[in-house]
């Protein structure tokens, strides 16, 4: 690891002070960071900058800083979890910008994910569409030994690649038309995948697409921005699934 | 006459268990749908315990301060999830994962609990197929297992690296089935701030809105906390960054004691700390010591040479390379303990070997991998902890060895609970993490997720009605209640203390001192001289706080530094009771090393004439001693050895 410090760079970011307040950009001074801080980091350094100055620090969502949670949601530099692949803003590390830069910072935008405060944003929509159909209707206990079901090598592995969504909202932030039609066919491709999810799986793509519209994400055009910007790589082709998994339900309505 | 009753059933040790269920109480349908259960956290624990009360019929209350219930921390476990299975007819079995776990925690869990959680685990594995998770699976389509620390069998199923994500999701999943279908109100971005009890019973809580800054009542004939560990006690740790101690903390105060603090678990396999802007550290999952060989300079001036940056270490040639864990505990290798790894990292380090600019990491080699079964399977099996890797260190591991270091990552120390997960609080149930109860003074890998899951899905929804067969008649509770009054008024007082202070300094210095004093003192080796100078300084460092915190915004709106300045202020409370555990603890066992207790090659010596015990805190007042109640732990069918892994 090459201990390169930067010895300033500029934060451009969106302040917002609550959901229905105006907002703006605000410009901020960083100093002496190191090319190995994470993202994140260089906010902490920010923020307890700010905080010493009397200033309100910026908010924004984070809590593994692992990569895994999901919860952390920036727009840097006009990319969703800025200008690395499969990465989480908080796996992008400094060593990606170079001294005297403006980093542009924003929170996702779209209807559907209302800004809280500053780049924290409301993912509730999420919740709602996964509480739709989500999941495989099975109670707790009395369930056969897992060996009952086998399941091929090949399928496990692709339904392991739909599984490996957090829920971040990456895919959203980046479609021009705010389509979370990743996020859903994640868990629709995953379970129709799968012998256990198959039982209801037309319902299941039937009341989760549903939902989404209801709440507002726009269609999908198949630009597959979506693609590029997951962290995880989740690969379209699970939308041509949702696609085919919707159709054959509402063909047998 | 202590004051601890566990409640062990009596009857042979497998027997137990299912005779404790055939005479524990059970609540009609027609009663559960009178009575309330909240559930603080969702991570495995809380998620499926919040899932399997609804799916029976109470009503629940859960909450997590993240904004979804999928974000517990939980999700971060990677290698997998232990059970006993026996699929690959290795002759594994209940009473070898039940010995293992007792052996493994060094002799410090309690024998009834333990067997509990073996004989639930291979019910885990059928119910989270059952959701959907993708574990990995033979071409043949059965399950597939691997190999752990501290084991001679393979019973550790896994999905990737990502085993906590996909049992968190399926968990979670079962959970929004149930909100969808009105069984469970969930509240997310809501921080528990107090318990309430009255008449000496829990319940509820007092809540706070992380969004508007609202302080909330909420009532319930039952608590249960599924709020995780205490690690980020240490600031520095594999935990999340809001991972924090405070619901426990809050009942420790209410008069829930709290048992052993001082075991905490310290993860070999985590990246190195690097400068001292760094928030957090990332673990390299255990499973990785299945392929990879640890391993450090055997010449000190090669070491020299590697700290400088004068050579690489594919430079040192094999036979210069000292395999350290392979040659000091052969039969294991580099499969050992968690702890005895930690410790063996640590001695290196310390005798000079060290191989990073801070001479403070070793190296985690998967060359001899490669070349054993090609890159293409290490990168199926391994891929994305090789890819997290490299984000974060910028060096490929594929072609250089991975650098390690041992980090604080669990705490096997908790609320202290009864065979029924009950504190010594009626009513307050604390699963998981949170509580101390089976992995002893060291936890195995992938026995976290296993227990996490056993106790919510498993055995507190059969536990729970002991307790609550005796509250039918009990009508809704009243949040007017003046014990919900003032519990909530002292939590508006808490927070605005907190924020008048009007100090200097931000909220994460004060955390990072207290690491600082924990991790030199109360880390990986511990000395009474160590732990008093500790205990002085947490003090000094509290009284500090009191009157130097800055927290700035506002009280009611988001506010992270107000979120940390509470958090916080319970770990500078906290921190002091883990350094008088250990104190207390003069002998060395499992993740709790003293060096007044140490065999002459320098392995871990533990004293059970003096310390068979579960030393149980009760709360006395912030600046007075706790007093210490034992339970004493007495082993019916295992035999007390000194452990080896030689």
């Amino acid at each position: 690891m090459a201990d390169i410090i930067l010895n300033k760079i500029y934060v451009k970011v969106w302040r917002q002070n609550s959901p229905k307040a105006k907002g703006r950009f605000e410009t901020y001074q960083v100093e002496n960071v190191s090319q190995d801080t994470s993202f994140l980091e260089m906010i902490d350094i920010l923020n307890d900058k700010l905080i010493r100055e009397g200033k309100d620090p910026i908010a924004f969502d984070h809590d593994c800083r692992e990569g895994i949670c999901g919860m952390c949601s920036m727009y840097v530099n006009g990319h969703a979890h800025g200008p690395d692949t499969e990465v989480t803003t908080c796996q992008l590390h400094m060593r990606k910008f170079r001294e005297g830069q403006t980093i542009v910072v924003e929170p996702w935008r779209a209807a559907a994910f209302p800004v809280i405060k500053d780049v924290m944003v409301d993912r509730t929509a999420f919740e709602k569409i996964q509480q739709a159909g989500g999941y495989v209707s099975v109670n707790t206990g009395g369930i056969p030994d897992g060996n009952v079901i086998l399941i091929g090598q090949d399928d496990a592995e692709e339904a392991m690649d739909a599984a490996a969504c957090i829920g971040c909202g990456a895919c959203v932030a980046t479609c021009k038309n705010s389509s979370a039609m990743l996020f859903v066919a994640a868990k629709v491709s995953q379970l129709a995948k799968l012998p256990q999810g198959k039982v209801e799986a037309k319902k299941r793509a039937k009341a989760m697409v549903a939902k989404m519209d209801e709440l507002g994400f726009g269609s999908c055009t198949n630009t597959g921005g979506c693609e590029l910007a997951c962290p995880k790589s989740i690969s379209i082709a699970h939308i041509a699934r949702l696609n085919r998994e919707y159709l054959c339900a509402k063909l047998s309505d | 006459m202590s004051k601890l009753n566990s409640k062990i059933p009596a009857g042979s040790i497998a027997e137990k268990w299912t005779n404790h269920k055939a005479k524990i109480k059970v609540v009609s349908p027609a009663n559960k749908r009178k009575l309330d259960v909240i559930v603080v956290g969702t991570g495995l624990a809380g998620a499926s315990a919040a899932a399997s009360l609804a799916e029976l019929g109470y009503n629940v209350t859960a909450f997590c301060y993240q904004d979804s219930p999928r974000r517990a921390h939980s999700i971060a476990a990677q290698g997998g999830i232990n059970a006993a299975k026996n699929y690959q007819n290795d002759n594994d079995s209940v009473y070898r994962l039940f010995y293992d776990t007792i052996k493994g925690g060094d002799y410090r869990a309690r024998e009834a609990n333990v067997h509990r959680l073996a004989e639930v685990s291979p019910n885990i594995i059928d119910q989270c197929v059952a959701q959907g998770v993708p574990f990995a699976r033979e071409y043949g389509g059965t399950l597939s297992n691997r190999s752990f620390g501290g084991v001679l069998v393979s019973r550790t199923f896994y999905a990737r690296g990502q085993t906590g994500q996909q049992l968190l999701l399926g968990a979670y999943s079962a959970l929004n089935r149930q909100i969808s279908e009105g069984n469970v109100k969930m509240h997310t971005r809501h921080e528990m701030l107090e318990l309430v009890v009255v008449e000496g019973k829990a319940r509820g809580i007092i809540a706070r809105d992380m969004v508007t800054g609202e302080v909330k009542r909420f009532g319930a004939h039952a608590v249960v906390l599924a709020t995780g560990g205490y690690g980020n006690v240490f600031f520095l740790s594999t935990n999340a960054m809001g991972c924090n101690a405070s619901a426990s903390w809050v009942a420790y105060k209410k008069g829930a004691f709290f048992a052993n603090p001082c075991y905490v678990q310290i993860h070999p396999t985590c990246i190195p700390v690097h400068g001292s802007q760094q928030s957090k550290l990332t673990l390299m999952s255990e499973s990785l010591r299945n392929d990879g060989r640890v391993w450090v300079p055997r010449k000190l001036e090669d070491a020299e040479k590697l700290r400088k940056g004068q050579i690489k270490p594919n430079d040192i040639k094999d036979e210069d390379r000292d395999f350290y864990l392979e040659r000091r505990y052969p039969s294991y290798g580099n499969l050992v303990p968690r702890d005895v790894a930690s410790r063996a990292a640590k001695e290196r380090c310390d005798a000079g070997f060290g191989v990073n600019k801070e001479g403070m990491a070793v190296f985690l080699d998967f060359k001899y991998a490669i070349q054993r079964l090609g890159q293409d399977t290490i990168a199926k099996r391994y891929g994305n902890l090789f890819q997290m890797y490299e984000k974060i260190t910028d060096v490929d591991p594929y072609k250089e060895p991975m650098q390690i270091y041992p980090a604080i990552h669990y705490a096997m120390g908790g609320t202290w609970v009864d065979y029924n997960l009950m504190t010594t609080i009626p009513g307050l149930y604390s699963l998981g993490e949170a509580n101390f109860s089976d992995h002893g003074a060291n936890r195995l890998g992938a026995s976290a997720l296993m227990q996490g899951l056993a106790d919510g899905y498993f055995v507190l929804p059969y536990t729970i009605g002991d307790y609550l067969g005796n509250e039918i008649m009990v009508p809704k509770i009243n949040t007017k209640l003046p014990e919900f009054e003032e519990a909530e008024k002292a939590v508006i007082a808490k927070l605005a203390l907190l924020f008048n202070i009007k100090g200097k300094t931000p909220a994460d210095d004060f955390h990072k001192r207290l690491g600082a004093i924990l991790w030199d003192n109360v880390g990986m080796s511990r000395n009474e001289a160590g732990l008093k100078r500790a205990i002085e300084e947490i003090r000094k460092l509290r009284k500090e706080f009191y009157s130097d915190l800055l927290v700035p915004g506002e009280l009611m709106n988001v506010n992270p530094e107000l979120e940390k300045a509470g958090r916080i202020a319970d770990f500078l409370e906290m921190g002091e009771l883990l350094a008088r555990d250990a104190l207390n603890r003069n002998e060395s066992c499992g993740g709790h090393f003293r060096e007044e207790s140490a065999t002459e090659d320098g392995e871990a010596k533990r004293d059970d004439e003096n310390f068979a015990y579960v030393a149980a805190w009760e709360y006395k007042g912030v600046d007075d001693e706790p007093e210490l109640h034992k339970e004493d732990l007495v082993f019916e069918t295992i035999q007390l050895t000194q452990r080896s892994y030689k």
